[in-house]
């Protein structure tokens, strides 16, 4: 799984970084995105329904995005 | 059309290196209604008129206080009979924060014997969320397109020790109305008292009844800043949160702020006249900008409901764009906006309400019209945006 690290950087940025590194992921596999603005929480999940990915899991710090399509 | 001087850029610069000369790129429009929206002729008038004949203090007993307090009463009649109350059920506040505080605090310390709990949207302005954080209180959620979870508010509100709800009539940030009539329903059957920050839609559009309490305030309907309205229905328990002379009948402490009471009247009555024609024209305003923003800027988010909105708000999410960024470009053009993203707010965090809805945070722009607005400025903000957006996205390579 590859892992973004994004600590400390202000959003947009690590919606920006995941929205680069999908390209490189096979369909099926998943991201972490490491990430620790406050609305990383909110605009991680947006992004992945907008762009028809599956937003697995967040606990505020780490998000697991499966690309899916 | 003046333009900004763009100069070569330095390998160094992290920002697009454009002379800010102070002269937007094209004749200012003000966006931001929802704010503050421009002073109405009328309220001009008004106060000029009141700062020469209701300068006294309405509570002296000489001719001049006389006048004061004439001014005062008519100005209060005039706003009962709008909002379909009566007089001695309106105050008036130093704001519209002061007048929600007052409604939540006073209406919480008026039921201190049948419960001490708070049941509020998780959209309520700040001001709310603000008293909201005194005491023990519960957070009811919306939809993603703004509005209550009617079924989580009548579970909340039926719960034991509730001493007041509070909803806001309809989203200040992305304009969805919210179910005030079913809400008021609900807490009625649990006797419960409730409060509706009506800011956004009085002066706009009418506010169901059913409410307890309700506050206003001028400088959204085009009054000017410093007034807020109370109404305290009969009936209804207030207990005053601060040190006063009647502790039971709603005032602010100290003198009234008349010329701009008298004005906020005046301005109320002017645009509730003209309202109807004036929200179908906003509204296909708002309409557009819906339809055009979705069709002309890829990757976006139109957020609230489409249909049971404000006729006057529009709120839009960016993908991969700084919100801070693209107000000040808008603003370099001449476009006066107001965004909900973490980035543009004093506490650095995305705006509660988006985050509520579960909508994107960031590249967030809020569109709010006013009787000034004309559809070529609209039009030339349609325009302008969409380069302005794709540049943003293209400093960082999207």
């Amino acid at each position: 799984m590859i892992t973004l690290d994004c600590l400390g950087q202000k959003c947009p940025l690590p919606v920006i970084r995941l929205a680069r590194a999908i390209p490189g992921v096979p369909v099926g596999e998943m991201v972490r995105v490491l990430a620790d603005d406050p609305a990383a929480a909110n605009d991680i999940p947006a992004w992945c329904r907008m762009k028809g990915q599956e937003f697995v899991a967040g606990d505020g710090r780490a998000f697991d995005v499966r690309r899916i399509s | 059309m003046r333009t900004g001087k763009i100069k070569s850029r330095q390998p160094d610069d992290t920002v697009p290196c454009v002379d800010y000369t102070g002269d937007p790129a094209g004749a200012a429009v003000y966006l931001d209604a929802a704010t503050a929206a421009p002073l109405h002729p009328v309220a001009r008038e008004a106060m000029l008129a009141s700062l020469a004949d209701g300068w006294a203090d309405p509570t002296r007993l000489y001719a001049a206080g006389r006048r004061a307090q004439q001014l005062h009463e008519a100005a209060t009649a005039v706003v009962a009979q709008i909002l379909r109350v009566r007089p001695d059920e309106v105050s008036f506040w130093p704001s519209g924060t002061a007048a929600a505080q007052a409604a939540v605090l006073g209406g919480l310390a008026g039921r201190r014997r049948s419960g001490s709990s708070l049941v509020h949207s998780a959209i309520e302005h700040s001001a709310v969320l603000h008293a909201a954080r005194t005491v023990e209180a519960h957070e009811v959620g919306v939809d993603r397109t703004g509005r209550l979870d009617l079924d989580a508010w009548e579970r909340a509100v039926s719960a034991s020790g509730v001493a007041l709800a509070s909803l806001i009539s309809a989203s200040h940030e992305v304009g969805s109305v919210q179910p005030v009539a079913a809400a008021a329903a609900y807490c009625a059957e649990s006797g419960v008292p409730l409060f509706v920050d009506a800011a956004q839609s009085v002066g706009r559009v009418p506010v169901p009844d059913g409410w307890s309490l309700l506050s206003a305030s001028a400088h959204k309907w085009g009054g000017p800043p410093g007034v807020g309205v109370l109404v305290v229905r009969k009936g209804v328990r207030w207990v005053s949160p601060q040190p006063q002379d009647d502790l039971y009948r709603p005032r602010p402490a100290g003198a009234p702020n008349l010329p701009s009471i008298v004005a906020a009247a005046a301005s109320l009555r002017a645009v509730t006249d003209s309202g109807q024609s004036e929200n179908a024209r906003l509204s296909a305003l708002v309409d557009r900008i819906r339809d055009r923003v979705a069709a002309t800027v890829p990757d976006v988010e139109i957020v609230g409901d489409p249909v049971d909105r404000l006729p006057h708000l529009v709120t839009f999410s960016c993908l991969y764009v700084d919100g801070e960024a693209l107000l000040h470009a808008l603003d370099r053009h001449g476009f006066a906006v107001s965004s909900g993203s973490s980035c543009t707010s004093s506490t650095l965090r995305p705006s509660h309400v988006l985050e509520a809805m579960g909508v994107l945070s960031h590249g967030n722009v809020r569109v709010s019209l006013h009787s000034g607005v004309t559809g070529a400025d609209v039009d030339r903000f349609l325009a302008v945006l969409p380069g302005l957006v794709a540049g943003i996205r293209a400093e960082v390579g999207m």
